[in-house]
C-alpha cells in the first residue's frame, strides 16, 4: 500500500509547486483524445452532416439544450464553448482511467482518470465559480452581485455566502468521488482476478458488470457536471433569479 | 485462495494517493496549474478548430432551412396564386364558349330558316313558272290540235260534199262547231 504518485516539486523562490506527473500526463492524454475527436469529427463540414459530424452536432445541440434549460440563449450563448469542451473533457477524462487503471511504475502509480483526482475536479469547480462570479459582475455589475447575497430576504445572507463555497466544494466533490470509487472498486477487483484462477473467475462477471457501471457513470458525471456548471452559471448571470 | 487473491490486490493496487490530503504538501498546486492550463487552452484550441467551424457550419444551415422555408412558403403562395388565376381564366373561358356556342347555334338556327324560307320561295317559284309553262303549252297544244281538227274537218267536209266551197267559209263554221263540241265536252 505504499504506491506513491510520481510528484516532481519546483520552487520557485520560496514557493513549492509540486506537479503530479501522473495527472498531468493523463490531463494531456484526455485533452489529446478530446481534441483529436473534435479535429477529425470537423474536418470536411457539409450542410448535410454525416459520420462525426452528426455525433458532434449532437452533442452541440445537447449542451446547448442544458444551457437553453438554465437562462435564455441570448446570455447562455457565450457559455456553449465552455460547456461542450468541460462535457467532453470530463467523459473523456472519466472513460481514461477504466481500461488501464493501476498502472504501477517504480513504486509509482501512472495511469489513473484524471477526475479521480480531487485537486483537478476540485479546479474545475472552482474555475467555474469563478467564472459565474465573473460573468455575473461583468453583466450586472457589483451592485447587483451583492445584492443577490440579500434577496430574497436579508438574513439569508450567511446561507448565500456558504453556499457559495458548498456549491463549488459539492461540484467538484461529487466527481472526485464517483470516479475515485469506481476506479477503488475496479482496482480491487482487478486485484481479485489477479490473485489466482479461482479468483479471476470470480472476478469476470463483477469485473464486467462494474466497468460497465462505470461507463455510464463516467458519461452521467460529465453529463450532471456540465448541467451544474450552467445552473450555477444562470444563477449569476440571470437577472430574475 | 481467496485470500491469497486479496493479498495480491495489495501488491497491485494503491489508491492511497487518491485521498485528500494525502500528500506530503499541502496542496499540489502544480496540478492546480496544469489542469487550468491545460483545460484553457484545450478549450480555446477546439474553438479555433472544431466548435467555432462546427457552430458557423449549423448556423449557415438554419440560415439556410430558414431561407428555403421562406422560399417555399412563397413558391406556395405564388402557386395558389397561379391557380387562382387558371381558375378564373378557365372559367372566363368556359362563359365564352358556352357564349360562341349559343351564338353560334342561335346563328345556325337563323340560318337555317333563311335558307329553307329560301328554298321554299325557290321551289314555289318553280311550280309556278312551270305551271305557268304547262298551261301555256298546253293552250299551245289545245290550238294546235284545233287547227290541226279544223283543216281535218275542213278535208273531210269538202270530201263527203265534193263541192268546193270557200275555205274561209267553212273554216268558220266548223271552228264554231268544235267550240261547241268542246264546250259540251
Amino acid at each position: 500500500m505504499d504506491h506513491g504518485a510520481p510528484e516532481v516539486t519546483l520552487h520557485v523562490g520560496s514557493l513549492p509547486i509540486t506537479f503530479n506527473l501522473a495527472t498531468v500526463l493523463t490531463l494531456l492524454v484526455s485533452a489529446t483524445i478530446v481534441f483529436i475527436i473534435a479535429f477529425i469529427s470537423t474536418r470536411n463540414l457539409q450542410l448535410k452532416p454525416t459520420g462525426m459530424q452528426n455525433f458532434m452536432e449532437w452533442v452541440m445541440d445537447f449542451v446547448k439544450g442544458i444551457i437553453k434549460s438554465n437562462m435564455d440563449w441570448k446570455t447562455g450563448g457565450r457559455f456553449h464553448v465552455l460547456g461542450i469542451t468541460l462535457i467532453m473533457f470530463i467523459a473523456v477524462a472519466n472513460m481514461l482511467g477504466l481500461p488501464f487503471s493501476g498502472i504501477v511504475i517504480h513504486g509509482d502509480l501512472w495511469w489513473k482518470s484524471p477526475t479521480a483526482d480531487p485537486v483537478v475536479t476540485l479546479t474545475l469547480a472552482s474555475m467555474v465559480t469563478v467564472l459565474a462570479t465573473f460573468y455575473g459582475i461583468k453583466l450586472h455589475g457589483v451592485g447587483h452581485y451583492f445584492k443577490t447575497f440579500v434577496q430574497p430576504k436579508s438574513f439569508l445572507l450567511p446561507l448565500k455566502i456558504i453556499e457559495e463555497f458548498a456549491n463549488t466544494l459539492t461540484l467538484g466533490l461529487r466527481l472526485y468521488g464517483n470516479i475515485y470509487a469506481g476506479e477503488i472498486l475496479l482496482g480491487l477487483l482487478a486485484g481479485m482476478a489477479g490473485g489466482g484462477f479461482l479468483g479471476f473467475l470470480g472476478a469476470i462477471i463483477p469485473t464486467m458488470a462494474w466497468l460497465g457501471f462505470s461507463i455510464f457513470v463516467g458519461f452521467i458525471q460529465a453529463f450532471v457536471f456540465t448541467m451544474l456548471t450552467m445552473v450555477y452559471l444562470s444563477h449569476k448571470v440571470s437577472k430574475d433569479h | 485462495m481467496d485470500s491469497e487473491a486479496l493479498e495480491g490486490s495489495e501488491t497491485i493496487v494503491n489508491f492511497e494517493y487518491l485521498v485528500l490530503g494525502s500528500s506530503s504538501e499541502l496542496i499540489n498546486l502544480g496540478d492546480i496549474i496544469a489542469t487550468l492550463v491545460i483545460f484553457t487552452i484545450l478549450m480555446l484550441l477546439l474553438k479555433k478548430f472544431a466548435w467555432g467551424p462546427l457552430m458557423g457550419i449549423m448556423q449557415q444551415r438554419e440560415e439556410l432551412v430558414a431561407s428555403e422555408i421562406e422560399a417555399a412558403e412563397n413558391a406556395r403562395k405564388e402557386a395558389a396564386k397561379a391557380l387562382e388565376e387558371q381558375k378564373a381564366l378557365l372559367k372566363e373561358a368556359r362563359t365564352e364558349a358556352s357564349k360562341i356556342i349559343e351564338s353560334a347555334k342561335k346563328q345556325a338556327e337563323a340560318q337555317r330558316e333563311e335558307i329553307v324560307e329560301a328554298a321554299r320561295q325557290e321551289a314555289s317559284r318553280l311550280k309556278e313558272s312551270a305551271v305557268r309553262e304547262i298551261e301555256t303549252e298546253k293552250e299551245k297544244a289545245i290550238a294546235a290540235l284545233r287547227e290541226e281538227v279544223v283543216s281535218l274537218s275542213v278535208l273531210a267536209a269538202s270530201k263527203v260534199l265534193e263541192k268546193e266551197i270557200s275555205e274561209e267559209d267553212n273554216s268558220a263554221l266548223i271552228k264554231e262547231t268544235i267550240a261547241k263540241a268542246g264546250e259540251a265536252e
